[in-house]
């Protein structure tokens, strides 16, 4: 805080300190209005004791409560914390897999594997979504009657197909910068390829893992429009439930739901550029 | 499995299939399949309620040049570009900043950025909405000076204005990252030869950083192209964009060799955007290097 501080305050321009320029200056405040004051605001009328959301009349937790009481907001929430979780898992497997057999082989059909792990990526997610529609309604009907969390099943295959390649991605990044000699040392001395890649290669990419999960529960959580297409009536997600709440009324307690959904955001983006951060300074 | 560096011996052949096998399996399972069926439903008619024959047809894509979708996908272009050119304004001026920035503000600054773009979609969105109600905060400043109430909601510029909201990281990012590599040499060669400082970003600046500010510009227009909830939130009826009359073929119309169509449409505009973007890229490195060869 005091380093944002002391850039405000004016001090002489050198030829290229554009940042200490006050038309500039001015610029960057008026962008940073513009993205916080909505954001703000929100949180602000999270805790406002009106039911009408227009004027302030005094703070209150009441509309917390009052969403912690609310069964079917919960049980989204948990459906949404269990498939962000289970796609985690499967998209670190999965994205480390992919950004290792890229990396590692030159075999046939390479180009092909490559273009078909960054096309998920660049889809339009209504285009996924539809296709995750289709292939759910005719293809392989997920069963509507399963007990929890295995009724989840569509939308977390779904959500691991979106969130893996961008695994892969974060992890190749990695992957450049190993040296290779350093796993054949190891097998030189006699290690086997598993215990090579477990102890060798795995150490070395772990920051990556941790940055690709992170990337991957984010992803998972946040995911409305490729969700709205597989899920069905009784598997409902955070966002979704947010969504109709949207739709057909305003309350304080959108304002509450939608502030603990971007509170669980910033602090995963907080913990990631962190640990970025300290990978940074290691190197 | 032909070809390669080194010679597989066994069992790191083994180790291969061990690797690729799972993710090259999910990817044609859950990704190659029920794309290739909407592909193949956009050659088809409905028969029932959710049933497609693949005839072969292609009246589907035909309808797609009905002048009423046509207005659609030219409404869609226009408001992914007007999107693009605002954030690019508005974004530029902050990556300057933030190249030039010392070390802590800098961080910050990206900081700022990022919080808002990983921040959910939805939740951005709602925050907008509640802040252009015509009892929202912007009303009621316009009405401190005597204007308004102004009925913003549901209106092609509410869309817009949420497009740009919602991309501005888009193009922020990409283009930090081209200027933070620019050669300041170059600008201050410039500023000592005389030149002044807007003079110097038009005429040396930008021409030397255009790839970049190209690709940023993909970066930002290739979603913004796609949106759904942007529009369907924010915009009112004649707000439409593609993606939500894909949405409304899968849904309430009930014609999914339609939609299918209208998607891939969608779809092939993108990667044209993205094999604009590939060729522009190696065309701008050829230039470099010819530059470093003479």
């Amino acid at each position: 805080m005091a380093g944002w501080l002391t850039w405000l305050r004016p001090r002489r321009a050198g030829p290229l300190d554009y940042a200490a320029r006050w038309p500039l200056r001015l610029w960057v405040m008026a962008v940073l209005v513009f993205l916080y004051l909505p954001l703000a605001s929100l949180v602000l009328f999270s805790f406002n004791a009106s039911r009408r959301t227009i004027r302030w009349e005094g703070f209150t937790l009441d509309w917390y409560a009052y969403m912690a009481g609310d069964d079917a907001l919960i049980g989204a929430f948990a459906n949404s914390l269990t498939i962000a979780a289970l796609s985690t898992l499967a998209s670190v497997v999965l994205g480390t897999l992919a950004a290792i057999a890229l990396w590692r082989y030159r075999f046939f059909g390479r180009g092909v594997f490559d273009g078909m792990v960054t096309l998920p990526i660049v889809v339009p997610e209504i285009c996924m979504g539809v296709a995750m529609l289709v292939f759910f309604g005719q293809i392989m009907p997920w069963p509507r009657d399963l007990a929890w969390p295995f009724d989840l099943g569509a939308i977390t295959i779904a959500h691991i197909t979106f969130s893996f390649p961008f695994v892969a991605v974060v992890v190749r990044a990695r992957l450049a910068s190993f040296n290779r000699e350093v796993e054949e040392a190891a097998r030189d001395l006699g290690a086997s390829e598993l215990r090579a890649f477990a102890d060798v290669l795995l150490p070395h990419l772990r920051p990556a893992l941790v940055s690709g999960a992170l990337l991957a529960f984010t992803l998972s959580l946040d995911d409305f429009v490729i969700t709205f297409f597989t899920a069905g009536p009784n598997t409902v997600t955070f966002p979704v439930k947010i969504y109709s709440m949207v739709r057909f009324s305003v309350t304080p307690e959108v304002n509450a739901a939608s502030t603990v959904l971007m509170a669980i955001t910033v602090v995963l983006t907080l913990i990631g550029m962190a640990l970025q951060g300290t990978d940074m300074a290691k190197r | 499995m032909t070809g390669g560096n080194n010679r597989m011996t066994g069992s790191s052949r083994a180790t291969f299939a061990a690797v690729l096998a799972a993710p090259a399996l999910w990817l044609i399972a859950f990704f190659v399949v029920p794309m290739s069926v909407i592909w193949a439903y956009s050659f088809g008619r409905t028969l029932g309620l959710t049933e497609v024959a693949v005839t072969g047809t292609l009246a589907n894509y035909a309808r797609v040049f009905d002048p009423v979708y046509l207005m659609i996908f030219a409404k869609s272009l226009v408001f992914a570009g007007a999107t693009t050119a605002i954030c690019l304004v508005i974004g530029f001026p902050y990556a300057l900043v933030m190249t030039f920035a010392a070390q802590r503000a800098k961080v910050l600054l990206l900081l700022a950025v990022m919080l808002p773009f990983w921040t959910n979609l939805l939740v951005r969105t709602y925050a907008l909405m509640a802040v252009m109600r015509s009892e929202g905060w912007v009303n009621d400043a316009l009405g401190l000076i005597g204007l308004g109430p102004f009925e913003m909601l549901h209106t092609n510029g509410a869309v817009i204005a949420g497009l740009v909201y919602v991309h501005l990281p888009f193009i922020v990012l990409p283009l930090f990252s081209t200027l933070d590599r620019l050669d300041r040499s170059l600008i201050e060669a410039s500023l000592d030869l005389g030149a002044g400082h807007l003079r110097t970003i038009f005429q040396i600046v930008v021409p030397v950083v255009w790839p970049g500010i190209l690709s940023a510009v993909l970066l930002c227009f290739i979603p913004a192209l796609g949106s759904y909830l942007t529009p369907d939130l924010l915009g009112g009826t004649d707000s439409q964009m593609i993606a939500s009359v894909i949405e409304r073929q899968f849904k309430r119309a009930n014609d999914w060799p339609f939609g299918a169509a209208l998607s891939f449409m969608l779809l092939y505009l993108t990667l044209a955007a993205m094999a604009w973007r590939a060729l522009a890229e190696r065309r701008a490195a050829g230039r470099t290097a010819d530059r470093a060869a003479r």
